[in-house]
């Protein structure tokens, strides 16, 4: 796999888990339990869109076959796309949907402080600006967490619930593939490992603040976005997020 | 002949162009202009940077500025710029001063004072009574660079430009 290649993937790995997180937490768009709630998880997923676009583009510049962002989102096939599960994962009540942006919230902050450190120039320039976006949606998440967590019986048992759906999706984020080795390798991406472990610290050192319990997940890990292989959820949100491009391919704003 | 342009004219109908969503200030002001170019005699090339990276106001302003300049009679080519990232320490004074008259909180502090970096709670004057005594609602407000607060003296709620 050449450089590039493995930059291109990389690339729509990062666009695709910030796009499908957006359109996931806009659903949320008038459902929320309050109004502020419903305010911040869109302001979050339009956050994730502009990441999404940024990233696509810069996809389609890499891979030179003149493919713009719009035709990397509305124009791949379920098989195609190369986001980790865990950010396809039904919203389910806020204790999940909260939960789910938490794991993916800290993943987000610890890889982006890194990649201000790449050799590559865009990534940089976008994980600076991303940076500053993200460090709220940490801090919103993270007073969520020990808010329900260490709150009422009934909120601590929702979030112990959330945790025990999501805990098994959370491996996959640190996987490397082939091509991320070799781009871990030229100095343009972090070492996973280092951001694992900082992960790990976050994440467990708030769950136990929030009163709550990492689950046994008897070693079983879903995996395989990366790859393409994706939950029953991904050709649904697909639907939804490809119709209107799909039928009507030359529409404009 | 075109008389050669000067750049402090293109400053100048550049400071008549106000931000969409916050029409109070201009895109000077804001500080998402990064760079003015004259490339020729009849030629402009303007930098822009979002505030945000998912900012939808960024068509418009993009528009907004080829529009205004194109009727002086200019070819205007607009870029966008997402490095160095913009930062709320890049607004005007008067900037701020406009924010505050039109009842939102100006960005507190420099986004290289120690609280920001440490997260401490900073302190937001209330735009209507300037009282201190004010309590956050949510991080995030009716935009992405706004965060909602209410202020416990006179009671009024009211959006905080938030640092980034």
């Amino acid at each position: 796999m050449t450089g590039n290649q493995a930059l291109f993937e990389y690339l729509l790995h990062r666009g695709d888990n910030a796009l499908i997180l957006a359109q996931r937490l806009g659903e949320w768009c008038g459902h929320a339990h309050q109004l502020e709630s419903d305010i911040a998880l869109t302001n979050v997923a339009l956050d994730q869109m502009g990441q999404a676009r940024m990233l696509l583009t810069e996809a389609g510049r890499v891979e030179a076959k003149g493919r713009s962002e719009d035709d990397l989102a509305f124009f791949r096939v379920e098989r195609e796309f190369r986001n980790a599960l865990l950010v396809e994962v039904d919203n389910g009540d806020f204790a999940r949907t909260i939960t789910r942006q938490f794991l993916f919230d800290i993943f987000q902050f610890h890889t982006l402080k890194a990649l201000r450190q790449s050799e590559n120039e865009f990534l940089v320039g976008f994980a600076t600006k991303s940076l500053k976006e993200v460090t709220y949606h940490r801090t919103l998440s993270t007073d969520w967490m020990k808010r329900l967590g260490d709150g009422t019986a009934l909120s601590h048992d929702k979030m112990q619930d959330a945790i025990n759906v999501l805990w098994e999706y959370t491996p996959e984020l640190f996987d490397i593939t082939e091509g991320d080795a070799v781009l871990t390798k030229a100095g343009i991406i972090p070492d996973m490992e280092a951001i694992k472990l900082a992960w790990n610290e976050e994440v467990r050192s708030v769950i136990a603040e929030a009163t709550l319990e990492i689950p046994n997940t008897l070693g079983y890990e879903a995996r395989g976005g990366r790859i393409g292989h994706h939950t029953e959820h991904m050709g649904y949100i697909l639907a939804e997020m490809q119709y209107l491009p799909r039928t009507m391919p030359e529409a404009k704003w | 002949m075109a008389t050669a342009v000067h750049i402090s004219s293109v400053y100048e109908w550049l400071e008549e162009i106000h931000d969409p969503e916050i029409p109070v200030l201009s895109l000077l002001d804001l500080g998402v202009i990064r760079k003015v170019e004259i490339l020729a005699d009849n030629k402009l090339e303007i930098t822009i940077t979002p505030t945000y990276s998912g900012c939808p106001a960024m068509d418009t302003m993009e528009r907004e500025i080829r529009e205004r300049l194109t009727a002086e009679g200019f070819e205007v080519s607009v870029l966008t710029s997402i490095s160095p990232a913009w930062t709320t320490d890049w607004m005007t004074e008067n900037g701020k001063k406009k924010l505050e008259a039109y009842g939102i909180a100006p960005p507190a502090e420099s986004t290289t004072d120690k609280s920001f970096l440490t997260g401490h709670a900073k302190i937001i004057r209330c735009p209507q009574c300037k009282s201190t005594h004010t309590d956050m609602i949510s991080h995030f407000g009716s935009t992405a660079c706004k965060s909602l607060y209410k202020c416990t003296d006179c009671l009024e709620v009211f959006d905080y430009f938030k640092c980034i």
